[in-house]
C-alpha cells in the first residue's frame, strides 16, 4: 500500500505538473484549433474587406470657400489643377492665371498671358484636360496656345535626411510658340473658339465675330537632321447653321466637330480631313420646347454631355450604321439635377464628369455606369464654373460671388453599377449595347468594359456540359457500383475513382487542349456516332448476354457486368472512330467542321464547349459517384430485403425502393459536383479559347469567372476596379461553392438521420 | 425475353456501363499520358524522303516521322494543297524536319501523296543543339579550328570523341558561371544592402564605407579571375566543329560548343539505344531546362514542386492536428461546432482559384508588403517579401489542403473506439495523457493519410500557385549554397505549371510536346503513387480499428 501511493507521488498525483499539463494542452490545442478555424474565416472577410470598398457610394469632405485668387473682377473661364491636387488653376476671360493650394486657397504665384503689343483677347478655350493645352482667341484673329506647367523638384529636408521635401513651381508654357497663330485669314475677331493640340497637331475652330465658321489646323514636323521644327498651316472656311452658335466642340484627335446652336440643336462635322470638311448631320439634343444649356465631351472624346434648362442630362455619341455612315445617337440618360445646368466639366482620364446648375448644385456623375456619384449644395447662387483634379480627388467650384469652394471626393470606383456589371452596356464607338469584358487597355482614350455577365455565363455553360457529361455517368455508376457490383470488383473500382479525383486537373487540361481537341476536331462524325452508340452498345450487349447459355454466364458471377463491357466500350468506341470519316464523307461534305461552318452557319472552335464538356465531366464524376455511392450504399439492408423477399425483381427494388432513399444523397451529390465545375480552374483555361462571348453552341468557346481570374490577377494593379472586381469573382465563386455545398451536407446530414431512424 | 427486359435488366446493364466507361477514361488518361510520356527519349529513326512542293518541284526531306494520321482532303486543299485525287480523306505524316535555324519551322505536316518513298540511311546524324533543337543531317567531316582533321567514316567517331570534350569544356564552363560567379554576385548584393541599411539608419561611418569599399574590390578581383577563366574555357571549346549536308543539300558548319548530343539513330542496336534512353532519362530528372523549356531536363521544376510541398506540409500537419483534437476532443458538442465542421468540410470543396486569391492579397500584397517596410527598407523599391514567392505559395496550399488534414484526423480520431479512452481514464491518466498516450499513435495512420492526401493535392494545384510564386523560369533555386540557404521569398518552378506554360504559352508547342507529355507522367505517377498509398494506410487502419472495437 505504501508502495503505490509512492507511486502515486513520484508520478505527481492528480495534482501538481500532470495536472497543469493537462491543462496546458488543452490550452494550446484550442487555441490551436480556433485559431486555424479563424483564419479559415479569414478567408472570407478578407475577400470581402477588398470587395466592398468598390460598392462603396463616393464621398466628398464639406465644400471650403476661399477668397477668389487673382483678379477678382475678372470671369472665371476654366479650373483645373495639377496632378496631386496640390494646386488649383484659374484662367480669366482676361488672361489672367492665378494659381492657389486647394485645401486653404492660399495663392501659389500669379501669371499672365504674354500678349503682343496691342492684342485683345476675345475668346477663350480650354482644349481636352489631359493635353492640357488652353488657347486664348484674339480680336485680330489670331490665337494664342498656353499651357499651365508644374515643375516639381525634390529637396533633402534638413532635419530629416530620410524625407524629401516636394516642391511645386506653377508657371505657363507655350507649346506653339509665344507669337500668335493666324486662325482666321480675314483678321476678324474671334468671338468663340475651341482648340486641340495634342503631339504635332493642332486644330482651332472659330466664330468669327463677322459670322463665319473657319478653321486652321497646324502640323509641326521636327527635321530629323536638323531638329529645326517647320509648322504646316492650313485654313478653310465651314458652312455656316442656323440660329445663333452658342458653342464650338472640337474632339481630341481633331476629326469631329460639334456646334451647339439654336436652342436645341448640334450640328456634326467630319473634318478628318482639314482640306475638306463636311456637316454631317444637324440634331435636336433637347426635346421641343427645352434649351441646351451646356455642353461638353468627355476624355477620349468620343461622348458628348447634354445639359438642359430643366436639368436634364443626356450623353450622345456618333454609331456607326451598317452603312459604315456616323450618326450622332442618344445614348442614356442620366439622373437629373434640380435646375438649369450651367456648366459641366469632364474628369481628365475617366468617362465622369461634374455638373453645376443654377440653383448652386453640383453633380458629380460617371456615364458609363449611369450613375449620379453625389449631389451637393454649394449655396444658393448660380455654379459658374466648376473643374476636376487630374485624379479626380478633388473638385473646384466657382459660384456667383468672389469665391471658389473646393473639396477633396474619394469617387475611385464609378464604373461599378449593378447596371454596368450585369445589364448590357451601350459603349463608346459600338454599334449596339452589348455584354462586354474588357478590363484594360494601352491607352487613356479606351472605356473599361466591366461585364461580369459574360463571364457568369461561361461559367455556367462549362458548368452545364460538364454536368451533362458527368451526371449521368457518375449517377449511374454509383448506382452499380453500390447496389450491383461483386466486392471483389468494388475493390477495384473504388481506388480508381479515387486516382480519378486526384488526377491534376492541370493534366486533364493539357490533353484536352493538346490532344482531345484536334482529336475531336479532326474525328467530329466520330466521337458524336461513339457518344451516341455507347447506351445502344450497353443494352445489345445485355441482350446478347442473356441469350448465351448458361454455362458461359454462370461463370462470370453476378456484379461482373461492368467488366464485361470494358472490351465492349473500346471496341464501340474504336468503330464509330473508324466509320467517322467515311460518314464525314458520305454526309457532310468531306469535313465535318467545314460543314457546320459553312452548311449551318454556325462558328466553330477547335476548343470547344464539347471538350470542355468531357474533360471537366472528367473531374467531376468522382466526386459526384463518391457521395452518391455512399447515399446509395447506406440504404439499410431490411428495406431492400424485404423487398426482394415479397418478390420484386433487383431492379424494382432498386427503382422503387433505394433510389426513393437515397435520391436526397443523389442530389446532395450532384450539388457538391455542381460546385466543383463551377469553380474549375485549368481545364477551362486550357481547353477553351478563353474569349468572353455569350451563347450555348457546344462548338464555341467561352470565358468563366475562375479562368479569367488566373488569367487577369496577376497584372491586375493592386487596389485599381479591375482587381477589386477579380477579388469580387473569387467572392462570388467562395459563396456560391460555399452555399451549394452547405445544403448539401445539410441534406446528407438529415438522410443519415433518417436512414438510422428507418 | 420481354420479361427479361420489363424486369429491368438492361438497365442493371446501363448502369454497369457507366462504371466500365468511367474505368475506361481514367485508365485511358494514364496510358495516354505513359504512352506518349514514355517514348520520349527513345531514339526515332531519322527517314529520309522526297515532297512535291506546290510548283512541283520534287525536294529533300529528312527528318523524324512523328505521327501519321488520317485529314480530310477539303482541309489540305483549304491550306493551299494541290491534291490529285477523288477520295475525301487522306493521310498526312507530321515530320520533326529540325534545322530551325535554317528552315524557320521544326515541325511540320505533310499530305502523304506528295511524300516519296521513306528510306533511313545508315548515316544520317541526328544532333541536339543547345540552340536552334535538333539538327539532322548526313555528317560530312569534322574540323578542327576550321581545318579538316577526319572525314567520311572517319568523321563519326572523332566527332565522338571530340564532343566529350568539349562536353566536358561546358559543364565546367556551367559551374563557374552558375556557382562561383553566383556566390560572387550574391556577396556583392548583400554588401549593397547592407550599406544601404547602414545608411539608411544613419549609421555608415566612414570607416565603414572604406570597409564596404574594400570589400567590393576584393569581389571585383574575385569576379574578373573567374571571367579570365571563363573567357579561356570558352576558347578552348571554340575549337572543333562538324560539317553536315542538311535536308536543302547545303553544307552546315556547327561549332560542337554548341552540341548537346549527336547520335546515329538508324544505325543503333537496342542495346545502344536502351542506354541512350536512360542517360537522357536521367538528363531529364536532373538537368536544367533550355530553349524556353522545350528542351533538356526538368530539376528546377521537381525541386520547387518537393520543397514547396514540404514547406506546407511542415506548416498543415500541427495545425491541421490541433484544429481536429480540438474539434472532436474539447470543443462542446453543439450547434457551433456542427457548423464549424461543415464550414471546413466546404472548404474542401471552394475552388483553388479563391485560395489563390486570397493569398496574393492578403499573404504577398497586405503582409509581405508591411514585412518589407519593417525589415527590408533598404532593398526597396524592389519588394522582397511583397512579390510572390515560394513562402506564400505553401502557406496557400497549407490553408488550402487544411480541410482535407482536417477531416481525415477526425475521422482517426472517432473510429478510436471509447473503450480505449476509458480504459486509459480509468487508469488515472488525464486527458492530455489519454490523448498523448493512446488516441493520437492509433490514430496516427489517419493523420499520415490526411499529410498524403494534402501534399498530393498540393503536388498537382495550379491554379492558385499561378498567382502566388510560381514562374515559368527561376534563375535560381530557393535552396542553395549562399547564407542563409533556403531563400523563402524567391520564385519557384512547379511541375504542373511547368506543364501548363510548356504546352499552351511556349512558342513551339509541337516542339514542348514530348516533354509536356513526360513532365505530366511524372506528375501523375507522383499523384497516384501518394493516393495509393493513402488509401492502403486508410484500409488497414480502418481494419485495424475494427479489430479493436471488438476488444
Amino acid at each position: 500500500m505504501e508502495k503505490i501511493e509512492a507511486n502515486i507521488t513520484k508520478a505527481g498525483g492528480y495534482t501538481g505538473t500532470r495536472m497543469s499539463k493537462d491543462k496546458l494542452f488543452k490550452h494550446v490545442m484550442t487555441f490551436g484549433g480556433l485559431s486555424v478555424i479563424i483564419a479559415i474565416s479569414l478567408i472570407f472577410v478578407y475577400l470581402a474587406s477588398v470587395v466592398v470598398p468598390m460598392f462603396m457610394p463616393a464621398t466628398m469632405e464639406p465644400l471650403v470657400r476661399h477668397t477668389m485668387p487673382g483678379a477678382t473682377a475678372e470671369t472665371t473661364v476654366h479650373l483645373t489643377a495639377e496632378e496631386q491636387a496640390e494646386i488649383g488653376v484659374r484662367f480669366t476671360a482676361e488672361g489672367g492665371v492665378s494659381f492657389f493650394n486647394i485645401a486653404d486657397g492660399q495663392s501659389r504665384g500669379e501669371a499672365r498671358l504674354a500678349l503682343p503689343a496691342g492684342a485683345k483677347i476675345s475668346s477663350f478655350a480650354a482644349g481636352d484636360l489631359a493635353q492640357k493645352a488652353v488657347a486664348y482667341g484674339l480680336a485680330d484673329g489670331r490665337m494664342i496656345v498656353t499651357e499651365q506647367g508644374f515643375k516639381v523638384t525634390f529637396l533633402q529636408d534638413t532635419q530629416d535626411s530620410s524625407k524629401d521635401i516636394r516642391t511645386i513651381a506653377p508657371s505657363l508654357s507655350y507649346p506653339l510658340g509665344e507669337a500668335p497663330l493666324l486662325i482666321d485669314d480675314a483678321g476678324q475677331a474671334l468671338s468663340k473658339l475651341t482648340v486641340q493640340h495634342r503631339g504635332s497637331e493642332t486644330t482651332a475652330v472659330a466664330l468669327t465675330a463677322d459670322q463665319r465658321l473657319v478653321m486652321a489646323a497646324f502640323e509641326s514636323r521636327e527635321n530629323m537632321i536638323t531638329g529645326e521644327v517647320t509648322t504646316e498651316r492650313s485654313s478653310i472656311e465651314l458652312p455656316m447653321v442656323e440660329g445663333e452658335i452658342r458653342q464650338l466642340m472640337l474632339e481630341v484627335k481633331q476629326r469631329d466637330l460639334y456646334v451647339l446652336h439654336g436652342e436645341r440643336f448640334v450640328s456634326h462635322y467630319d473634318v478628318m480631313n482639314k482640306r475638306e470638311p463636311k456637316l454631317v448631320q444637324t440634331v435636336a439634343v433637347v426635346p421641343e420646347g427645352q434649351t441646351a444649356t451646356a455642353l461638353t465631351i468627355l476624355s477620349g472624346g468620343f461622348s458628348l454631355i447634354v445639359g438642359s434648362n430643366t436639368g436634364a442630362i443626356a450623353q450622345w455619341f456618333l454609331v456607326r450604321d451598317d452603312n459604315n455612315v456616323n450618326h450622332l445617337t442618344h445614348i442614356r440618360t442620366l439622373k437629373p439635377m434640380g435646375h438649369a445646368i450651367a456648366t459641366l466639366a469632364p474628369e481628365h482620364y475617366r468617362k465622369g464628369f461634374l455638373a453645376g446648375d443654377i440653383a448652386g448644385n453640383i453633380g458629380l456623375y460617371y456615364a458609363t455606369s449611369n450613375r449620379q456619384m453625389l449631389i451637393r449644395a454649394t449655396g444658393s447662387d448660380p455654379v459658374l464654373a466648376v473643374g476636376i483634379a487630374p485624379r479626380a480627388n478633388a473638385i473646384l467650384v466657382q459660384t456667383g460671388n468672389a469665391a471658389v469652394q473646393t473639396a477633396k471626393v474619394d469617387n475611385d470606383y464609378p464604373e461599378v453599377s449593378f447596371s454596368s456589371l450585369w445589364q448590357k452596356v451601350w459603349y463608346e464607338s459600338y454599334q449596339e449595347p452589348e455584354y462586354n469584358w474588357q478590363s484594360s487597355a494601352a491607352t487613356s482614350d479606351f472605356e473599361p468594359k466591366l461585364s461580369i455577365a459574360p463571364l457568369t455565363f461561361g461559367t455556367l455553360k462549362a458548368a452545364f456540359y460538364a454536368m451533362l457529361v458527368a451526371v449521368p455517368l457518375a449517377v449511374m455508376g454509383a448506382i452499380f457500383a453500390a447496389y450491383f457490383m461483386s466486392p471483389k470488383m468494388r475493390s477495384v473500382v473504388k481506388p480508381s475513382i479515387e486516382i480519378m479525383e486526384a488526377l491534376p486537373t492541370v493534366i486533364l487540361g493539357f490533353l484536352a487542349g493538346l490532344w482531345l481537341a484536334p482529336f475531336v476536331d479532326n474525328n467530329l462524325a466520330g466521337t458524336f456516332v461513339a457518344i451516341f452508340l455507347l447506351p445502344f452498345s450497353f443494352v445489345i450487349t445485355a441482350g446478347i448476354w442473356h441469350k448465351l447459355p448458361e454455362q458461359i454466364t454462370r461463370r462470370v458471377g453476378p456484379g461482373w457486368e461492368a467488366a464485361l463491357l470494358i472490351p465492349v466500350i473500346i471496341l464501340v468506341i474504336w468503330a464509330s472512330i473508324s466509320i467517322g470519316h467515311p460518314i464525314e464523307a458520305a454526309f457532310f461534305g468531306g469535313d465535318m467542321p467545314h460543314w457546320v461552318t459553312n452548311e449551318l452557319g454556325w462558328t466553330y472552335e477547335q476548343r470547344n464547349a464539347l471538350v470542355v464538356g468531357i474533360a471537366m465531366g472528367f473531374a467531376v464524376i468522382p466526386t459526384i459517384f463518391s457521395i452518391a455511392e455512399d447515399a446509395v450504399f447506406s440504404v439499410p439492408k431490411h428495406l431492400t430485403t424485404g423487398s426482394l423477399a415479397l418478390g420484386a425483381t433487383p431492379w424494382q427494388t432498386l427503382f422503387y425502393v433505394v433510389l426513393l432513399t437515397a435520391s436526397p444523397g443523389i442530389f446532395s451529390a450532384i450539388m457538391v459536383g455542381m460546385g466543383r465545375a463551377v469553380g474549375e480552374t485549368m481545364i477551362v483555361l486550357m481547353a477553351t479559347g478563353n474569349t468572353a462571348v455569350m451563347d450555348m453552341s457546344i462548338f464555341t468557346g467561352f470565358r468563366t469567372l475562375s479562368a479569367n481570374i488566373g488569367v487577369e490577377m496577376p497584372e491586375a494593379a493592386v487596389g485599381t476596379v479591375h482587381y477589386r472586381l477579380l477579388f469580387f469573382s473569387a467572392l462570388v465563386l467562395f459563396a456560391f461553392t460555399f452555399v451549394v455545398n452547405t445544403i448539401a451536407e445539410l441534406v446528407r446530414q438529415n438522410l443519415r438521420e433518417k436512414y438510422s431512424s428507418l | 425475353m420481354r420479361k427479361w427486359f420489363k424486369d429491368g435488366n438492361p438497365w442493371i446493364w446501363m448502369t454497369g456501363g457507366a462504371v466500365a466507361l468511367s474505368l475506361v477514361m481514367v485508365y485511358a488518361v494514364v496510358w495516354m499520358t505513359a504512352a506518349q510520356g514514355l517514348v520520349h527519349w527513345w531514339p526515332k529513326p531519322v527517314a529520309e524522303t522526297t515532297f512535291t512542293e506546290r510548283d512541283g518541284k520534287n525536294i529533300r526531306l529528312i527528318g523524324e516521322v512523328r505521327k501519321r494520321e488520317e485529314v480530310s482532303v477539303i482541309r489540305l486543299r483549304e491550306s493551299g494543297y494541290t491534291l490529285d485525287t477523288q477520295d475525301k480523306f487522306t493521310h498526312r505524316y507530321l515530320i520533326k524536319q529540325g534545322n530551325r535555324d535554317i528552315t524557320g519551322i521544326d515541325f511540320k505536316w505533310y499530305p502523304g501523296p506528295l511524300l516519296g518513298e521513306f528510306t533511313y540511311p545508315q548515316n544520317l546524324i541526328a544532333v541536339e543543339r543547345r540552340e536552334w533543337g535538333h539538327l539532322y543531317g548526313h555528317l560530312k567531316a569534322v574540323k578542327e579550328n576550321g581545318t579538316v582533321v577526319a572525314e567520311g567514316e572517319a568523321a563519326w567517331p572523332a566527332l565522338q570523341e571530340r564532343l566529350a570534350r568539349s562536353n566536358a569544356l561546358f559543364k565546367e564552363i556551367l559551374r563557374i558561371e552558375k556557382k562561383d560567379i553566383g556566390k560572387v554576385n550574391y556577396a556583392m548584393e548583400r554588401l549593397r544592402l547592407k550599406e544601404r541599411k547602414l545608411a539608411l539608419q544613419n549609421k555608415l561611418s566612414a570607416a565603414d564605407s572604406t570597409e564596404f569599399a574594400q570589400q567590393r574590390e576584393q569581389l571585383a578581383g574575385e569576379f574578373s579571375v573567374l571571367q579570365e577563366r571563363i573567357e579561356k574555357l570558352r576558347g578552348e571549346i571554340a575549337r572543333d566543329s562538324l560539317v553536315a549536308e542538311v535536308m536543302e543539300g547545303q553544307q552546315v558548319d556547327v561549332p560542337l560548343a554548341k552540341i548537346a548530343d549527336a547520335i546515329m539513330p538508324n544505325d543503333m542496336s537496342v542495346l545502344q539505344k536502351t542506354s541512350h534512353y536512360l542517360t537522357k532519362f536521367v538528363e531529364f530528372i536532373f538537368d536544367d531546362p533550355r530553349e524556353a523549356n522545350t528542351e533538356g531536363g526538368i530539376f528546377p521544376a521537381i525541386f520547387g514542386t518537393v520543397l514547396m510541398v514540404l514547406l506546407m506540409a511542415v506548416m498543415v500537419t500541427p495545425l491541421g492536428i490541433m484544429a481536429a483534437i480540438y474539434m472532436r476532443e474539447y470543443a462542446k458538442p453543439g450547434p457551433l461546432i456542427r457548423i464549424i465542421r461543415i464550414s471546413v468540410n466546404n472548404l474542401a470543396g471552394v475552388p483553388s482559384i479563391v485560395y489563390g486569391v486570397f493569398g496574393l492579397g492578403f499573404f504577398v500584397y497586405f503582409l509581405g508588403h508591411n514585412i518589407d517596410q519593417l525589415f527590408y527598407a533598404e532593398s526597396l523599391p524592389a519588394p522582397v517579401f511583397g512579390s510572390p514567392g515560394i513562402l506564400w505559395a505553401s502557406l496557400t496550399l497549407a490553408i488550402l489542403t487544411l480541410p482535407v488534414v482536417i477531416v481525415a484526423t477526425e475521422e482517426g480520431l472517432s473510429r478510436v473506439p471509447s473503450t480505449i479512452r476509458e480504459g486509459s481514464l480509468a487508469l488515472g491518466a488525464t486527458k492530455a495523457e489519454t490523448l498523448w498516450r493512446t488516441v493520437l499513435p492509433i490514430a496516427s495512420p489517419a493523420m499520415m493519410t490526411g499529410l498524403i492526401l494534402a501534399v498530393a493535392r498540393a503536388a498537382g494545384e495550379v491554379a492558385p500557385l499561378m498567382l502566388v510564386g510560381v514562374v515559368k523560369l527561376a534563375p535560381s533555386l530557393p535552396l542553395d549554397g549562399n547564407f542563409p540557404f533556403l531563400h523563402l521569398e524567391r520564385k519557384f518552378m512547379h511541375l504542373g505549371f511547368h506543364i501548363y506554360d510548356v504546352g499552351f504559352q511556349s512558342p513551339n508547342v509541337e516542339a514542348a510536346r514530348p516533354l509536356v507529355y513526360a513532365t505530366a507522367l511524372l506528375l501523375v505517377i507522383i499523384i497516384v503513387v501518394l493516393n495509393l498509398f493513402a488509401i492502403r494506410l486508410r484500409n488497414r487502419m480502418r481494419e485495424r480499428m475494427k479489430g479493436l472495437e471488438g476488444v
